[in-house]
């Protein structure tokens, strides 16, 4: 097999586990979608058109109690303005990439991509074969993200809520977070993140996740230039 | 306003947000204090997005025994601590929740 095939594969096996919180989440978007009065074909073009869980179910909600347009345009890029800080992390590593790769890959940013890209990256650095990981871990999300939404939008609301298969996705990101947590300026980072994020969780659109994101950046950059690299563990 | 053109528009702004700085840095250098800032990025994001989970029902922070998903995802982060395996934490996270649940 060869490397570009191979490394495709690990970005597929890695992106698995998200994939089992993220079937569930794709059924009730198209389920709420139908609900929120999108029509079957509106539903699921949306979820590639779009591209983003919490932005589609945002913007389902907005259309059902009939939010003026450009309003609901202006709240799908506040709540997607994470993905900026996605794509400033993953550049680097995408530098050497012809335009054609950079466009197919930035569509395929979301959290659930990303969180085990950067992470592959951040280990075995830039490799000439390495966006086929991302490749393989966007692309398997995106094609299980169309099939939940269908599947959501076909059972409508015969979606049983006992089993609490949402949790696999918390649970995929601290399995993925907390091994990188070693150093003091990452766990501050972490930490710091994690407290404004309760603090600040009822700000609207997501807001109060951006302000966690940039504090925990902040406060890791600042320790981490503070401490002498022989402090640092 | 059009429900497609109310799509298209958030997909193109979503796309340029996922686009703007793989485009700006394939063009620039990274400066050196934003490259070692970037390394936070995945931990601050990611534990933001856990914490709230953990924490938070119907919109308040929920800090008490009674929360299974917490004592669940504190037992999934000492998994993860020991183990460094992936689908191990999951198992063990899901099962803890499933187990409180029950009991």
């Amino acid at each position: 097999m060869n490397e570009a095939k191979k490394i495709f594969w690990d970005g597929v096996r890695a992106e698995v586990p998200l994939l089992i919180g993220v079937f569930p989440f794709g059924m009730i978007y198209g389920a709420l979608a139908l609900n929120a009065g999108l029509s079957p074909v509106e539903s699921q073009m949306m979820s590639s058109v779009l591209f983003a869980g919490s932005a589609q179910f945002v913007t389902a909600q907005l259309i059902q109690s009939a939010t003026p347009g450009p309003v609901i345009i202006l709240t799908i890029a506040v709540v997607n303005l994470r993905h900026m800080l996605y794509s400033a992390s993953l550049a680097p590593y995408l530098k050497h990439l012809s335009m054609k790769w950079k466009i197919l890959l930035s569509y395929l940013l979301t959290d659930e991509a990303y969180a085990p890209s950067v992470l592959n990256y951040e280990g075995k650095g830039i490799t000439p074969a390495g966006h086929w990981f991302l490749l393989g871990a966007g692309f398997s999300l995106w094609f299980t993200w169309q099939v939940s939404t269908a599947f959501g939008i076909f059972l409508g609301a015969r979606i049983p809520e006992e089993l609490p298969l949402d949790f696999a996705l918390p649970l995929t990101f601290i399995a993925m977070v907390v091994p990188t947590l070693k150093k003091r300026p990452m766990i501050a980072a972490a930490l710091s993140a994690g407290v404004i994020a309760l603090l600040a969780y009822n700000l609207p659109y997501k807001l109060g996740l951006i302000l966690a994101a940039l504090t925990g950046i902040i406060i890791g950059t600042m320790l981490e230039s503070k401490a002498s690299p022989g402090e640092m563990l | 306003m059009n429900i497609w053109l109310v799509m298209l528009a958030g997909g193109l702004i979503t796309f340029g947000m996922r686009f703007s700085l793989i485009y700006l840095f394939g063009r620039f250098e990274v400066p050196e204090t934003m490259r070692k800032a970037l390394h936070y990025v995945p931990p601050a994001v990611l534990s933001a997005i856990i914490l709230p989970e953990l924490l938070i029902r119907d919109g308040a922070l929920h800090f008490s025994f009674d929360n299974i998903r917490l004592l669940a995802g504190i037992i999934a982060i000492i998994a993860a601590w020991v183990s460094r395996n992936t689908l191990l934490t999951i198992l063990v996270g899901m099962a803890a929740l499933l187990i409180l649940g029950w009991m």
